[in-house]
């Protein structure tokens, strides 16, 4: 086999690399490169940069599309790096070398920020190792029970992949992480007499009729709570179906396996924009402030505008991150924030303001620690950034089929945007009864947040949902402004207007 | 062996089920002949992706980047209008792929469950590529098998009694030595040529035109898999026949009257001139809506079909389309006389669905 590491004098520059991003305060994981030829990038790219994934037709069709994407369309992955410690980073064989150095200077920056993000704090570094281990014990499945049955069974679980908590890592939920629902285990003291009175009179002072009625209405909710279950709408429907959907123990492996790979990728999700961001600043200032010699410069500039192209209107997160990440820097270099500055109405004041407080890097290294994407739009997206990036929102129009720029004020496209952001950009769906009408049938309700569910694939994997459950699966949203129960019973749909 | 070959092996092989599963649907499309390139052919393939909740994309929008005022158009939506059929049938996600014209007549051939065809005429010989199948004693070093080799120095050594259990070193002298060798394997091959016969008198319509287009789109993807080379010639009649390229024989309009005789006659010369039956496995097909000049232009048909083409081709068939005007009676005629001979084969497309149906007529003769 050929030999996958890095060239000489690639490593040498990768030390130099390296040791200027530890310089400038970068501080990350060891990286170790592999220089693969295009194919076998792709078929890494394929498996999400992982060498081992178990069996599944999803990978080929991914690697099929990447490698359509190459041939036809002249489409490349430069770099591609995995959240684990070391981490390992993949190069394009036959790059030059130019191209090699950003895109380690860019690798750099993402390990650093996979390091010391809050939001991949609690992923598991030691992934390269699960994933195998993953597919080990999914061939192993395959070997005893067949090779179709359990491939039906990971698509039915893949369908329902995103019903997760991407939040439950850094909370304790209690139902989430207990088997059964919590209650205690003496009946609490019904509120029948209220406190004891000594003195007739008084009776009505003591224990007010309308504060009794009130409590006792308190308690039977209280009851009415307990008795349902799960005992609180529960978001990680994945969890619910390990622990009480009818699974047998390779199901149970199999469902438990594509809930711990859609955690370890989500961190990936919720910080898209500010890791890219964050990663090109970075191999921007490395490269033009220190490697690229002058012969180089033309080459990386001509690199560099490739990666935060935009075009046909498409929002690039590398773009976006990279742009608000400088204003950002800009803003706190030049004291552009606080009550002072947000009071001051005359804008050409506002726009020369400057207080020299150098603030800018340490500002950008805190929200490397401590932002996601949601919170790093929501606080530092302004109208100014807004008209100088040319952002707008836009919508489908009915008549002309087409989509179309809807508006260029900054406050809906700020909405529009943490939209697309919050919960991944998918719809919030939560397990409200796993035993609604007393019959064991599951009870989804999808909050809805003014978007409609894709209908058809909502109804496809109601069908799913009702392979693992047994029972009949439904489903409260809104469809075109009412409220609706759509239910699947194992054979049919039925819908009903419910309020 | 790449990782992914085994999931990539295994998506075609869903992908080829799908195509598979509707294939009869996709046979009386027309547009998939649209998107064929040089050697794939583009398919839509319904409900390859995993369904999951998602936001439909219509309300929601999304934000961009970029020139232009508000209300300009920034790209095109999916086509499907309306709301109302917000998808109440399971699975209208579809997923472009792409399939090699091989590929396809694989399908259609275990589908139609459609004889392989064999061929007829004088073989050409083509060497094909060296197999290294063979062992011999002579060689040069590079082809040395070296566990033949091996085996043959230990046999001779315990045999002769010079092997030591305790100090096993095996020598091997010029006698053990053991090559691979090679074998040429030769494959005949064989040519085809099909000639297109099309009626463009004026009873002809766009859409009998569009049944002959997507017809022949599977006649040669099939006849393809079956030959190395494949030459095409294309021949258009009303009164009269003359041979056109590709682009015209689907195009052309003419108007007039029909005599199928003389693009008959014109096939005929073609043949004797070009492609000389004992060394071309010749495919006539012959498309029109029925309708001849009066009776003796049929009989004439019938007579250069029995003594001329039918002993020259290997399959002669015609493909009668419905149209307006037409009386469909040349299909009576050509059944009456000649409906015994195996050599001829007769089929009506009335719609598009049947088209499914004549592919196998026509090819399930395996002939």
């Amino acid at each position: 086999m050929k030999s996958t590491r890095l060239p000489p004098q690639l490593d040498a520059a990768r030390e130099e690399i390296e040791q200027i991003a530890r310089d400038y305060g970068l501080d990350f994981f060891p990286i170790i490169y592999e220089v693969l030829d295009y194919r076998t990038l792709y078929e890494t790219a394929a498996f999400g940069g992982f060498p081992t994934r178990y069996p599944h037709w999803r990978f080929g069709m991914e690697f099929d599309q990447l490698l359509k994407g190459h041939v036809w369309a002249g489409s490349t992955i430069y770099e591609m790096v995995i959240n684990t410690n070391p981490s390992y980073a993949y190069l394009l064989e036959g790059n030059e070398d130019v191209t090699q150095k950003m895109v380690m200077a860019h690798v750099t920056g993402h390990v650093d920020f996979f390091k010391h993000n809050m939001w991949f704090a609690h992923t598991n570094r030691k992934m390269l190792d699960t994933m195998a281990n993953h597919a080990t014990r999914i061939q192993r499945i395959i070997d005893r029970i067949g090779y179709d049955v359990v491939e039906e069974f990971i698509d039915t679980c893949l369908s329902l992949e995103n019903l997760i908590d991407y939040h439950s890592p850094y909370i304790r939920r209690p139902e989430a992480q207990s088997y059964k629902p919590l209650v205690d285990e003496e009946e609490p003291e019904l509120v029948e007499e209220g406190l004891p009175v000594e003195r007739e009179y008084m009776r009505e002072f003591i224990n007010p009729p309308e504060y009794l009625e009130e409590q006792r209405r308190k308690q039977a909710a209280e009851r009415e709570r307990q008795r349902r279950f799960p005992e609180n709408p529960q978001k990680d429907v994945l969890l619910f179906l390990m622990n009480y959907a009818p699974l047998e123990r390779w199901q149970h492996t199999v469902l438990e396996i594509i809930r711990d790979e859609a955690y370890y990728f989500a961190p990936q999700g919720m910080t898209k924009i500010l890791n890219e961001g964050w990663a090109s600043y970075w191999h921007s200032t490395i490269m033009t402030q220190k490697v690229a010699s002058a012969a180089e410069i033309v080459s990386f500039a001509d690199l560099h505008s490739g990666v935060v192209a935009t075009g046909g209107g498409r929002l690039n997160p590398y773009k976006l991150g990279l742009e608000l990440l400088r204003d950002v820097e800009d803003r706190w270099n030049k004291g552009k924030f606080g009550k002072e500055y947000d009071e001051c109405e005359d804008i050409r004041e506002k726009k020369n303001w400057d207080k020299g407080l150098g603030l800018g890097r340490q500002k950008i290294f805190e929200l490397r620690k401590l932002y996601n994407d949601v919170t790093f739009i929501d606080e530092f997206l302004t109208p100014e950034f807004v008209i100088e990036n040319k952002l707008f929102t836009f919508r489908y129009n009915r008549d002309t089929d087409l989509y179309e720029i809807a508006s260029r004020e900054f406050k809906e496209i700020k909405e529009k945007l943490l939209f697309r952001l919050t919960n991944f950009g998918q719809p919030f769906i939560y397990v409200e009864d796993g035993n609604y009408n007393n019959r064991g049938e599951l009870y989804l309700r999808h909050r809805h947040e003014g978007v409609d569910l894709k209908m058809d694939y909502a109804r496809d994997t109601m069908r799913n949902l009702h392979k693992i459950w047994t029972r009949p699966v439904h489903l409260e949203t809104i469809i075109d402004e009412k409220k609706r129960l759509l239910s699947f019973d194992g054979s049919d749909f039925t819908e009903r207007r419910i309020d | 062996m790449k990782r992914v070959d085994r999931d990539l092996g295994r998506f075609r092989q869903i992908v080829r089920g799908k195509i598979k599963k509707d294939l009869r649907k996709y046979m009386s499309h027309g547009e998939m002949i649209g998107r064929q390139g040089k050697r794939f052919v583009s398919i839509p393939v319904p409900q390859i992706d995993i369904p999951q909740f998602r936001y439909g994309a219509k309300q929601s929008g999304g934000v961009g980047q970029g020139d232009g005022d508000v209300g300009d158009p920034i790209g095109q939506g999916d086509g499907q209008q309306g709301q109302g059929q917000a998808g109440a049938e399971p699975g209208a996600h579809t997923l472009e792929v792409d399939v090699s014209l091989e590929e396809l007549a694989a399908i259609l051939g275990e589908e139609l469950q459609l004889p392989n065809i064999q061929p007829k005429g004088k073989k050409n010989i083509v060497s094909e590529k060296d197999k290294y199948s063979g062992i011999r004693r002579t060689g040069p070093n590079s082809l040395r098998h070296f566990k033949r080799t091996y085996r043959e120095a230990l046999r001779r050594q315990i045999s002769s009694g010079d092997y030591d259990v305790h100090n096993p070193i095996v020598v091997p002298i010029r006698d053990d030595m053991r090559y691979r060798s090679w074998k040429e394997t030769l494959l005949p091959e064989s040519n085809a040529v099909i000639i297109y016969m099309m009626d463009v008198s004026g009873s002809m319509g766009t859409e009998q035109k569009e049944l002959v287009r997507i017809t022949a789109f599977w006649i040669e993807t099939w006849l393809r898999s079956q030959y190395k080379e494949i030459d095409i010639r294309y021949i258009v009649h009303d009164a009269a026949a003359k041979e056109v390229d590709q682009e015209t024989f689907y195009h052309i309009r003419e108007g007039g009257g029909t005599k199928i005789s003389s693009a008959y006659k014109l096939c005929n010369r073609l043949i004797d001139e070009r492609y000389p039956a004992d060394e071309w496995n010749v495919y006539p097909f012959h498309f029109s809506d029925g309708d001849n000049w009066g009776g003796g232009d049929t009989r004439e048909c019938i007579e250069l079909l029995k003594k001329d083409l039918l002993p020259k081709v290997n399959l002669f068939c015609y493909g009668q389309v419905r149209s307006l005007y037409g009386s469909g009676r040349f299909a009576h005629d050509l059944e009456e006389y000649l409906g015994g001979d195996d050599r001829i084969v007769i089929s009506e497309i009335a719609e598009r669905d049947d088209i499914y149906d004549t592919i196998k007529d026509f090819l399930g003769k395996g002939k």
